[in-house]
């Protein structure tokens, strides 16, 4: 990674940092829906942790606080992951290296590791992104995660009250923003926006954001062809 | 074990086999296929501005509008400004606060 010049690197943890702060309320909303829930600490972490992807975890407890069984959860919450499959196939091509370090990289395939991944023009700065990205999520998830838990709630109220609901489309949105400059890439990601939009009254929540990367690859062929 | 545990376990199963199908089958040493390389290339696009859409404009029931929009707009204006990453961030919330607090 010494490849990485410092303006670049320095860029690439800010936006690690804003964004993996950004979904901290989210976490600690994580941990309250987990008590409320009836989980415990352990159980709460092992969430945060173990299966580690936001809204597979929120699906899973809400079906378990709805007395659901272990199988349904788990297939809501796996449902909803889809997703992480479009974009390990995006940064496959950047995630080289040791089977040892690819079976740890797997574990941060969340949506913000990628974004901010997909953001970076250079393959060395798309793996650095990634992985700054990943870690810096991983760790604040999992403690606002335990401070939801053992601290509790009211934090509902602060979160639409303060706007920190819009900050997530904000960060991904700036994470795009580079690529609206091209004409065509534009037109790809409004395509992507309509296609995801459409899809979500017909589609399992999770499932519209793979029917905006499938629509792509399908327009693509047919161009080629 | 608990049906919590149960569920903690089999989940994380699960989200990782999904997780690592990129990284593990594809991102050995050997190369992709052309084909692949190109359509790793275009998904960023699509896949980010699906991210953007389906996080500002859904909630709970499906479609919705509300106040994350301005806040949306607040940052597409920020960062037409050139404001670095972390402004952009604050203005969209301000905006969006702004707004319920109306």
């Amino acid at each position: 990674m010494n490849d990485i010049p410092q303006s670049h690197r320095k860029r690439i943890l800010r936006q690690a940092l804003s964004i993996a702060v950004a979904i901290m309320p989210f976490g600690v909303a994580f941990g309250i829906a987990a008590r409320e829930a009836g989980l415990n600490i352990y159980e709460a972490m092992g969430f945060s942790s173990l299966v580690f992807t936001g809204s597979a975890q929120f699906a899973a407890v809400s079906v378990l606080s709805d007395g659901g069984s272990a199988v349904t959860a788990v297939l809501a919450g796996a449902l909803l992951n889809l997703r992480s499959l479009a974009f390990g196939v995006a940064l496959a091509p950047v995630l080289k290296g040791s089977r040892r370090f690819r079976a740890f990289a797997a574990q941060v395939m969340i949506d913000e590791a990628a974004a901010v991944a997909m953001a970076q023009e250079e393959p060395a700065d798309r793996r650095f992104g990634y992985l700054a990205g990943g870690l810096a999520v991983f760790v604040l998830w999992n403690l606002s995660t335990a401070a939801g838990v053992l601290f509790l709630g009211a934090m509902d109220g602060i979160v639409l009250q303060a706007g920190i609901d819009a900050t997530i489309p904000a960060a991904f949105l700036a994470l795009l923003w580079p690529r609206l400059a091209d004409a065509r890439q534009r037109t790809i990601a409004l395509g992507g926006a309509v296609v995801a939009l459409a899809t979500v009254p017909v589609l399992p929540p999770g499932l519209p954001i793979i029917a905006a990367g499938l629509a792509v690859a399908l327009a693509r062929r047919r161009s080629v062809q | 074990m608990s049906r919590a545990w149960l569920t903690i376990l089999l989940l994380a199963a699960a989200t990782y086999a999904l997780k690592s199908f990129g990284p593990i089958v594809l991102g050995g040493d050997r190369s992709l296929p052309p084909r692949l390389t190109r359509l790793a290339d275009e998904l960023p696009a699509p896949l980010l501005a699906a991210l953007v859409a389906i996080s500002s404009f859904t909630g709970e029931t499906g479609w919705t509008l509300d106040a994350r929009a301005i806040g949306l707009g607040a940052a597409a204006i920020a960062l037409w400004r050139k404001l670095p990453f972390v402004a952009v961030v604050i203005v969209a919330a301000g905006a969006t606060a702004f707004v319920r607090a109306m």
